[in-house]
């Protein structure tokens, strides 16, 4: 019986178990600005994310978590690509990123690291442990739309 | 008698399925087992011939479909040693079974004060029922604490019950660690206390052979999906008169005996609580289940996963890299092991091996609170069942193979 061996050096690229072995921005800020934290109760992946936001540019992030190597790598590339630009830059990233798993899109080079996940597309179960990091950044950032609304 | 695999394998459709190109390998048969040809024919063969409702009709099709409902009560509560089918309610699985026992009888018995005792190594099935019943009433909830080995402390378990106990209610079989309870003993405490004792079966009337009049308990719950019967279906026994002592659980048509307006009156034994119309046909079929484990003898369905059991413990530990979480001495543990891989996550051990046609579970196994006393956030589980081959431990350590060197890329070159 000739049977095709599964291939997972291209799920698991190893930039991707770089940033799962060594995650960036990992730990906590002392006074961030903007947390969220989410968790996908069917496997328990859990990410807790700080932020500070100094005008609409987000100056430094950190994260702590556990779970598989797609949702911690996610998050610690994350965090890389987005930390030091502004809000609006964080949100086009999220959306390619979003493009790239939800909808298989071509990878985007603005996309940098990220675009390693790409092959996360092929494994619908796993998509939502890849944007789990991107869920928690958003609650972080709507929260921070919603006080913007209240505040004078 | 030995259990002959190749030939019970024919029994089961889906066993001979492929899954990505390979023959399907099934290990994740605590969460749910495959259903035999029998079982499936039961099914087809009560809708295309009997349906009916049952016990409001005196048509042929409602007393054959009565009869066939109501005898299963009678299989059921010989499959676990109970004396009586009069003890039997059907429910749609163990949760709503436990939750049964919370609203039924919990509500009425339990005031602020009394104390209800748990084990950390429960599924979320045999804890959340009682913290919603802790919040109605004022009882406080006590939990023993299980030891390195992954067994229940019983010198302080022994401690937590005393005279202010009026529930323990405890796991015959580990979901996640394997671990079988001593029943029996745990009985003799929750007796000399005065307090009922409830017992998860839904991992060991699957796996062993059960006697509730041995094992001493007040109630027993266990689902039919576990033990090769359909979904939909979960048993509760209650000791003798105990049924007639709780309340209703859900009120409407079939639990009563007369409805007056200002009040009704409940009909007698297990049918005060199997309220509306049951899920007749699942019960059916589920009763082909119990034949066919009845047949096999549940003592040669245990010595069968008792063999595979220490086989995969023995290979997945040989294999290196791998831990084994709960008892490793076949005669104190079933057949659902959980193990880590270093370094590998479940949910990518899941994802690869799953390639090689393997399923397995990750996850917390709807048990956190032992998921936290083993600090870890997740576990891999394979489940055996009697169905079950060693080649197919072999796939499964093949797989974990792969997932130990794509995973090892990395590591082995910055180790260097």
């Amino acid at each position: 019986m000739s049977r095709a061996e599964p291939q997972f050096d291209e799920l698991y690229r190893e930039v991707i178990l770089d940033h799962y072995r060594r995650p960036r921005n990992a730990g906590a800020l002392e006074a961030p600005t903007h947390q969220a934290e989410g968790a996908n109760p069917v496997c328990g992946d859990e990410i807790e994310l700080d932020v500070t936001v100094e005008g609409d540019v987000i100056c430094e992030m950190a994260f702590r978590g556990q779970g598989c190597s797609i949702s911690q790598s996610s998050a610690s590339m994350m965090t890389e690509r987005i930390c030091g630009g502004t809000i609006g830059e964080a949100r086009k990233i999220m959306q390619l990123f979003e493009a790239q798993l939800v909808d298989a899109a071509e990878p985007d080079p603005e996309l940098g690291d990220l675009e390693a996940l790409q092959g996360v597309a092929q494994f619908p179960v796993r998509v939502k442990c890849a944007l789990l990091c991107w869920k928690v950044l958003r609650e972080a950032l709507n929260i921070d739309e919603r006080e913007a609304t209240t505040t004078p | 008698m030995t259990i002959d695999t190749a030939r019970l394998r024919e029994d089961f459709p889906i066993l001979s399925r492929e899954v990505n190109g390979r023959a399907l390998v099934y290990l994740d048969n605590a969460a749910t087992t495959q259903k035999p040809r029998a079982v499936i024919d039961a099914l087809t063969h009560y809708y295309e011939t009997q349906n009916a409702n049952i016990h409001r009709g005196i048509h042929t099709l409602a007393v054959e479909a009565t009869e066939a409902y109501e005898g299963v009560r009678a299989k059921a509560a010989r499959h676990i040693g109970a004396r009586n089918a009069e003890d039997i309610v059907f429910t749609r699985n163990t949760t709503e079974s436990i939750n049964l026992v919370a609203r039924a009888w919990g509500d009425a018995k339990l005031r602020e004060g009394d104390e209800i005792v748990l084990t950390l190594m429960e599924h979320h099935s045999n804890i959340v029922p009682w913290q919603l019943l802790a919040a109605r009433t004022g009882a406080q909830l006590r939990y023993a604490d299980i030891d390195a080995a992954g067994q229940l402390d019983l010198d302080e378990l022994r401690s937590l019950i005393g005279e202010r106990t009026k529930l323990v209610s405890v796991t015959h079989m580990s979901n996640v660690l394997g671990t079988i309870n001593p029943i029996a003993e745990i009985a003799e405490m929750a007796r000399e206390a005065g307090a009922l004792l409830l017992v998860d079966g839904a991992q060991s009337a699957p796996h062993l052979p059960v006697d509730v009049e041995a094992l001493g308990c007040d109630v027993f719950a266990f689902s039919a999906h576990k033990m090769l019967g359909p979904t939909g279906v979960g048993v509760l026994w209650a000791r003798a008169g105990l049924l007639a002592e709780m309340e209703p659980f859900l009120g409407g048509g079939e639990m009563i005996s007369i409805v007056k307006p200002e009040g009704s009156t409940w009909a007698e034994g297990p049918h005060k609580f199997e309220a509306g119309t049951p899920n007749i046909a699942d019960v059916i079929a589920f009763g082909a289940a119990l034949d066919y484990l009845d047949a096999l003898g549940m003592a040669d369905v245990r010595e069968h996963e008792k063999r595979i059991t220490a086989y995969a413990i023995e290979a997945l530990e040989g294999s290196g890299g791998i831990t084994v979480h709960g008892p490793h001495d076949v005669e104190v543990r079933g057949g659902a092991v959980s193990f880590e891989v270093d370094g590998v996550h479940p949910h990518d051990i899941s994802t690869i091996v799953d390639a090689y046609g393997v399923a397995i579970r990750a996850g917390h196994h709807c048990a956190q609170l032992l998921m936290r006393h083993l600090s870890v956030p997740a576990t891999n589980r394979a489940s055996f069942y009697l169905y079950n081959e060693e080649r197919e431990v072999d796939a499964l350590i093949e797989a974990l193979d792969e997932a130990k060197r794509v995973f090892g890329r990395v590591e082995s070159r910055t180790a260097v």
